[in-house]
């Protein structure tokens, strides 16, 4: 019997993957969000209020991912921009190879921002990465404060926090302050923003953090390309 | 349910490495999974039975290790495991702690064995 050390990843593939599209997409300055949450916390309404929120003309374009329907492409296509749905066909999550393949024909340095909204899935999405500058999971408080300490991958590898559903607060048991604290537990780093897409609140906080977040990727872009 | 996907990516990885090596064939192999990775040991290995069952590597062992949360102290330097998400230095109190592993989801080792010593999944080379 001999031992072989095996010097690799599990997920090599899907990593060589993304680690080819995050080179492409810091080349291009194109900043890339991977969006992922349980199904209906507000992951597409949160996408829909960012793209009414953005001017004409704004290079900005969204891939989409379910198992089934084209139904969250037809919702945000109305907003102007190139938007795709990647139809899963029964896969719980999207992968780098999806990605790859889907923005085949979209001229990544026409692109400024890129949103990918994974399928509606707290667990397996947080294996895969996708070549994002940043995951962001979302939470909504019909959801239960204790959802970070239960999944606590998905809290730990993400960037920001979204608390959904805020205008829900008077009429569910949700602790906020203990869904941050939770949320800090497993990740102490983690910036969280608490909005409403439903009425409103709180987006201007995430629109600026968006903002900020794109120019730090306008900086990271090489100068020659600028 | 991701590990189905994930037990394939073992298998058809294990099989590259047992190319390189003419005249053996792989008995076991091991894993490290990091407890902040959202992989599932269980359905791993349910999987992994189903996938190699009747295939080449039919037998093959999977052995898992699973690695807890581990942080550093900035203060005193302690290496320290996480529990229940308490992240505070056990030797000097601080909060100030940083991560330093437990999201790994890696290859350990492969075992492989001549053809011929062992009788368990041994196929002639002739």
């Amino acid at each position: 019997m001999e031992r072989v050390p095996l010097e690799r990843k599990v997920l090599n593939e899907n990593d060589r993957i993304a680690a080819d599209l995050r080179a492409r997409f810091q080349e291009q300055g194109t900043l890339c969000l991977n969006f992922i949450s349980s199904p209906g916390s507000g992951k597409t309404s949160l996408l829909e209020r960012t793209l009414s929120s953005l001017p004409k003309g704004e290079r900005v374009a969204v891939l989409t991912g379910d198992i089934q329907t084209e139904n969250d492409a037809n919702r945000l296509k109305r907003y102007g921009f190139p938007v795709k749905q990647i139809t899963t066909g029964g896969t719980c999550h999207l992968d780098a190879r999806m990605i790859e393949r889907h923005l085949a024909d979209w001229p990544l340095e026409d692109l400024d921002l890129l949103f990918i909204e994974n399928v509606g899935n707290l667990v397996c999405p947080s294996s895969y990465d996708l070549g994002e500058e940043a995951k962001i999971v979302l939470l909504s408080v019909t959801e239960g404060e204790d959802k970070p300490l239960k999944y606590p991958s998905i809290f730990f590898k993400s960037q920001l926090m979204i608390l959904n559903k805020v205008d829900l607060l008077p009429y569910v048991p949700f602790n906020v302050n203990a869904a941050v604290e939770n949320a800090r537990k497993v990740h102490p780093g983690i910036e969280i923003v608490k909005v409403s897409c439903l009425k409103g609140n709180g987006l201007d906080e995430w629109l600026i953090w968006l903002e900020k977040k794109r120019q730090a990727q306008k900086e990271k872009q090489p100068a020659a390309v600028r | 349910m991701h590990e189905l996907g994930i037990a394939n990516s073992i298998l058809e990885a294990v099989r590259t490495e047992v190319a390189r090596v003419p005249g053996r064939y792989a008995t076991k192999v091991s894993l490290r999974i990091g407890e902040m990775t959202a992989v599932d040991p269980e359905a791993l290995r349910f999987s992994f039975e189903i996938l190699s069952q009747d295939t080449d590597l039919a037998g093959l062992q999977l052995e898992i290790e699973i690695c807890p949360r581990r942080n550093r102290c900035e203060e005193c330097g302690q290496e320290f495991t996480v529990r229940d998400y308490d992240i505070q230095c056990p030797q000097c109190g601080s909060l100030r702690t940083q991560f330093l592993s437990g999201d790994e989801f890696a290859f350990g080792y492969l075992e492989v064995e001549e053809y011929g010593t062992s009788s368990v999944g041994a196929q002639s080379t002739e």
